[in-house]
């Protein structure tokens, strides 16, 4: 069963907090349900499917469930990092098809920033994670990790610094116009390689922001849809994929986008080159060159000259991109960059996004988010929004 | 820039792994190897991530290999330290360290040799350093 056409994205809210010290992990979360749903026109009542990952707090959907007071007959926590919301959306979107709900809420959100964290520190999988023990002595952290897939693809294609830096340089074109980005400045491809070498070879303008806050998606079964105000926004692909280290049979420049986004573009009949608007998960600038060339944008190691000379810039790019400045620049929160992906896709197909960045008639846009650890083991997820 | 020794988080000792870090402590490196499909693959599993038979068993590794992929982390801790993937002479590649060497000297393609650090209480680990 396709899920293409059977739910559509009614309702998307961010929180425009970047730092939160003076609320609780769940109270976030309530924050952007209650947002998503006035965004949606629907109330709390309307809820009967939730969908949240490890940033919600306790027990997860039991837990928020009860402190937001929601009466539900569907509830799931699939957990792949950033990228648990896009699979979400699609879970939702199966579970309405299903008939086991009619309006799925999604929330994110989480104080990172308040709590210190950084991308230079060890995460914490658990004892029994099953491949600590072979990497944590050596202390993989996110920043080297994602380092060592650029060094990789720079080995293999010739990728440069500067082919990355562009990334950051179109992120910060479209950073400027958000007030609630974290950074705003417009930066070149010489202030990113002037910044400092975090890991080998990423700057730290190759490194996305860590942020609080939070966003919340509402998808709902289309006779609702088309009862509310709302432009509509329609699923018609969805996609996900894991990927680890194979064992030892390695090949770090290839990532699960390559099967998660196969696998959307088939379902939802379309290709690459009609995207008009596309978000991509950008924990780093190479996070972004991998996925560009595994979703089809251009091919294997072509990444580099794809995203050069400010070709994701929207307005004169041939692929605008993170029109919202993305975790490069606007916010990452909770460490999990999913849930704003699919926040400024749905903007792009609604018209709302700034006028400055707003893609013209966009009427096709894809998210696509990565969770987890590009270099050891990551969840892959793309999801294909139609305007109707 | 020049190796420093860091303190090295120990690894969690379970049932399944005890033998590798056993013999991390006499000095000698494990694969794992697969006597139904014949493959080997790191890190150790009791089941065959391939073929998913238990037929799987602990061989000698030869200690040599190759840098697949590796980055100096610079920032945000004590002292610089260079991870890496080392694909083995036996085909699998793991995650380690470079080490007893210049940092800034390490490259894709370096053939490396094993050897074994000290981590805070508890066994030693493999790590690499060019050959």
């Amino acid at each position: 069963m396709s899920i293409k056409g059977k739910a559509y994205l009614v309702g998307a809210y961010e929180h425009p907090t970047r730092k939160a010290g003076d609320k609780s992990v769940a109270q976030l979360h309530a924050e952007v349900a209650k947002g998503a749903l006035e965004d949606a026109g629907l109330t709390k009542q309307d809820v009967d499917g939730y969908f949240c990952a490890g940033d919600a707090p306790g027990l997860g959907p039991l837990s928020m469930a009860d402190y937001m007071g929601l009466r539900l007959r569907h509830m799931e926590s699939t957990d792949t990092g950033g990228s648990s919301y896009l699979i979400h959306v699609a879970h939702a979107a199966q579970a309405i098809a299903a008939g086991k709900c009619n309006v799925a809420l999604v929330t994110l959100a989480g104080r990172p920033r308040s709590e210190g964290s950084s991308g230079t520190q060890p995460r914490n999988w658990g004892a029994a994670a099953p491949d600590g023990p072979f990497e944590a002595p050596y202390g993989i952290v996110t920043a080297n990790s994602y380092a060592m897939v650029a060094m990789r693809h720079m080995h293999e294609y010739g990728t440069t610094s500067e082919q990355l830096a562009w990334i950051k340089v179109a992120a910060s074109h479209h950073a400027q116009h958000n007030p609630h980005a974290m950074l705003r400045e417009v930066v070149t491809v010489k202030d990113v390689l002037d910044s400092p070498v975090i890991a080998d070879p990423l700057h730290r303008l190759d490194c996305c922001v860590v942020s609080d806050g939070g966003g919340a998606l509402i998808v709902a079964r289309p006779e609702i849809a088309r009862s509310l105000k709302r432009p509509l926004v329609k699923l018609i692909g969805a996609g996900e994929s894991p990927q680890g280290q194979a064992g030892g049979k390695l090949s770090l420049t290839t990532s699960g986008a390559a099967w998660s986004g196969a696998a959307a573009f088939e379902e939802a009949g379309v290709k690459p080159a009609d995207i008009q608007y596309a978000s991509i998960y950008d924990s780093f600038t190479i996070t972004v060159l991998v996925q560009i060339e595994d979703l089809g944008f251009c091919a294997k190691g072509e990444g580099g000259k794809f995203v050069a000379d400010g070709n994701l810039i929207s307005g004169g790019g041939r692929l605008p991109f993170n029109t919202d400045g993305g975790g490069l620049c606007n916010n990452h929160p909770a460490n999990r960059g999913g849930m704003t992906k699919v926040i400024e896709a749905v903007r792009q197909l609604r018209g709302e996004a700034h006028p400055k960045v707003q893609v013209k008639n966009c009427g096709l846009a894809l998210a696509q988010g990565t969770g987890g650890q590009l270099a050891t083991r990551h969840g892959s997820a793309t999801l294909i929004f139609e305007r109707e | 820039m020049n190796y420093q020794d860091r303190k090295i988080p120990p690894p969690t000792v379970n049932p399944e792994n005890k033998a590798f870090f056993d013999a991390a402590a006499q000095g000698k490196l494990l694969i794992r190897k697969c006597n139904a499909c014949g493959e080997h693959h790191h890190y150790p599993r009791s089941l065959c991530p391939y073929c998913f038979s238990d037929q799987t068993e602990w061989r000698d590794a030869k200690g040599s290999g190759t840098i697949y992929t590796y980055s100096v982390l610079r920032r945000g801790v004590p002292v610089p330290y260079c991870i890496a993937y080392v694909t083995l002479d036996e085909g699998v590649s793991m995650l380690t360290n470079i080490v007893d060497c210049d940092l800034d000297a390490v490259k894709i393609g370096m053939k490396v040799k094993v050897l074994f650090k000290p981590t805070d209480g508890g066994p030693p680990v493999p790590m690499f350093t060019p050959a």
